[in-house]
């Protein structure tokens, strides 16, 4: 065990030299290149044995790490917003073919206008491909999620690809204390590779034929049932790196000073952090207030969220990617896990494009909220913090925007 | 104890690997600690800012550094180049590279050390650029007394090491020989 100060890219570097990668392939993009950047020093000084893939585009970056994978290879890609946009395609084919896999995604606005800040709509727009999902609070936590993420996406009862996304410079460029476990401790933890069948020259597997429509039909229905599965999965191998390593996350979600709390906000990425903060502002002035931070948005933790929250007197959902002509998208997953308990629900949209939200606005937001439920339940299903150059001039609700 | 500290420099001159180098030797004494750069679209010779936090505690925030207690400024150009005090607590500190008291009004407490021609004496000057990042945070150690000279030493030595760590770990001690209130 080592303490380093570390950005967040290089603790994904790092975890993903501690799970001995065999092949690595990625394009560069802002502000995920230093991952890769990391990850070629260290295999050029040796430290790593691994292969670097050069490729063209993210789209190719990603169907050569697919590639080494399907054939046997522990593989890792990285990328960010519009990398991974142009690696869409390839993300649904990786997850239908069962092949275990792993991503960083460094979260970032996507354009026009061109922006390099953090949001999560990149990410979020993998929601439905049927890859694990995971975003992290903090460099440490970068760190163990890569780590784990071999292990999830490689055990047997998952065998789907999974994406660790950690905020695009926030923690991407930040440095902070973390943690390196030693390398033996992860050579006794973490298996050797493991997946559903590989495809080598003897192999008698055929890939991405035309199959009956019922067999493509029970194929969807076999991944819906191992991301159940995972939920399972991901729950012991946070338990167990917690035993082993020190430090445990609550799984897939986290709950913070939750235990009496009658309110609470549901946020995910770095900025739980703030809230946090704002919480323990809140519980001075005896608040009851608690943070829920969504760990792992694929496979959804409803049963986890049923569980926290069906007694609450509030929920308030902070988004920091919406889904045009709807709502905030972590809101609408809420939403559709609380129905039909009575329970006041509000979803800001807010930060987007790395517009900065602090502690103190967050607090502000809390309690404004908590005053709104106490007058008499309430469904607010969108709301929009604007930046402070625009408050004021408009309303915060895109709606009321037509009604004028 | 949470402290947030704000490296004013320009382009090329290593405020963010300053920010960094701060934030390693922090975390060597047990503290915790943060740096980052204001993510924007940087280039050799404009004005840049990095920030860094240091706290007894595990730091939670990420939000912007609005009311920094320090500023460090790398370079003496900048007192007319950038608003170096925008936001700086009431009694903030200023760490100053400049031969003599800049214009910031009376209601900080100001130190001045020379790092240019520190930098230059040693001959620590990378294409041109005489190197004051490391020398300003020798006279950051002995100003604020938040992290030990011996921690900034090994965070540089971590880095840089060999013969060029010798030259800053020489130029550190120097600039915390000379810092002055000014």
């Amino acid at each position: 065990m080592v303490v380093k100060t570390l950005t967040g890219n290089y603790a994904v570097a790092y975890a993903v030299k501690l799970a001995r990668v065999n092949v690595v392939s990625a394009y560069p993009i802002t502000p995920q290149t230093t991952i890769v950047e990391k990850l070629s020093e260290m295999i050029e000084k040796g430290e790593l044995n691994a292969r670097m893939i050069r490729v063209e585009s993210e789209h190719s970056a990603l169907a050569a790490v697919y590639g080494a994978a399907s054939a046997g290879a522990r593989a890792f890609t990285a990328t960010s917003s519009h990398g991974l946009l142009y690696m869409h395609e390839v993300v649904w084919w990786a997850a239908g073919s069962r092949i275990p896999l792993v991503m960083a995604v460094v979260t970032r606005a996507i354009g026009p206008p061109w922006n390099i800040h953090v949001d999560h709509q990149d990410i979020l727009d993998q929601r439905d491909s049927g890859w694990i999902i995971a975003v992290a609070q903090e460099n440490q936590e970068v760190l163990d999620l890569t780590l784990q993420a071999f292990k999830i996406s490689e055990d047997p009862r998952v065998y789907l690809p999974m994406m660790v996304g950690l905020d695009g410079f926030i923690l991407s460029h930040t440095t902070a204390p973390v943690d390196i476990p030693d390398q033996e401790l992860v050579d006794s933890w973490l298996p050797p590779r493991r997946q559903p069948y590989i495809i080598a020259p003897e192999s008698e597997v055929v890939m991405g034929n035309i199959a009956p429509d019922e067999d493509h039909f029970m194929m969807r229905y076999s991944m819906a049932a191992s991301m159940e599965a995972a939920k399972k999965v991901i729950e012991e191998v946070d338990k167990e790196y917690g035993e082993i390593f020190g430090r445990s996350y609550g799984g897939l979600v986290e709950c913070y000073k939750c235990e009496d709390a009658e309110y609470f906000v549901v946020i995910m990425g770095s900025w739980a952090g703030d809230a946090k903060k704002a919480v323990d502002t809140l519980r001075e002035q005896n608040i009851p207030v608690g943070v829920v931070r969504i760990r792992f948005v694929r496979p959804w933790p409803r049963e986890k969220l049923l569980e926290i929250l069906s007694g609450a007197k509030g929920v308030l959902v902070f988004d920091r990617a919406v889904s045009m002509g709807s709502t905030g998208i972590l809101f609408s997953e809420v939403a559709q896990t609380l129905y039909p308990l009575n329970i006041s629900l509000k979803g800001l949209v807010a930060g987007l494009a790395g517009v900065d939200v602090g502690p103190s606005r967050i607090e502000a937001e809390i309690l404004k909220f908590i005053k709104q439920a106490e007058e008499g339940a309430i469904y607010t299903p969108t709301e929009w913090i604007l930046p402070e150059k625009y408050a004021g001039r408009y309303p915060s609700s895109p709606k009321e925007v037509i009604a004028k | 104890m949470l402290v947030e500290i704000r490296f004013h420099g320009r382009g090329g001159q290593g405020a963010v690997t300053a920010a960094n180098l701060l934030a390693n030797a922090a975390v060597r004494e047990g503290k915790y600690a943060q740096a980052f750069p204001y993510f924007g679209a940087e280039r050799r010779g404009a004005p840049v800012v990095a920030f860094a936090r240091i706290s007894d505690e595990p730091i939670q925030t990420h939000s912007r550094i609005e009311h920094p207690d320090i500023v460090v400024v790398l370079d003496p150009k900048l007192f007319e180049l950038a608003n170096v005090t925008e936001g700086l607590k009431k009694n903030g500190i200023v760490i100053a590279n400049a031969k003599q008291k800049p214009d910031v009004g009376e209601t900080f407490k100001v130190y001045c050390v020379d790092a240019t021609s520190i930098a230059q004496s040693i001959g620590l000057v990378v294409s041109g650029w005489p190197v004051v990042n490391t020398v300003m945070l020798g006279a950051f150690a002995k100003a604020t007394d938040l992290v030990k000279l011996e921690s900034i030493i090994e965070a540089v030595r971590e880095q840089f090491p060999g013969k060029i760590g010798d030259l800053n770990a020489n130029a550190i001690m120097k600039a915390a020989e000379s810092v002055r209130e000014c």
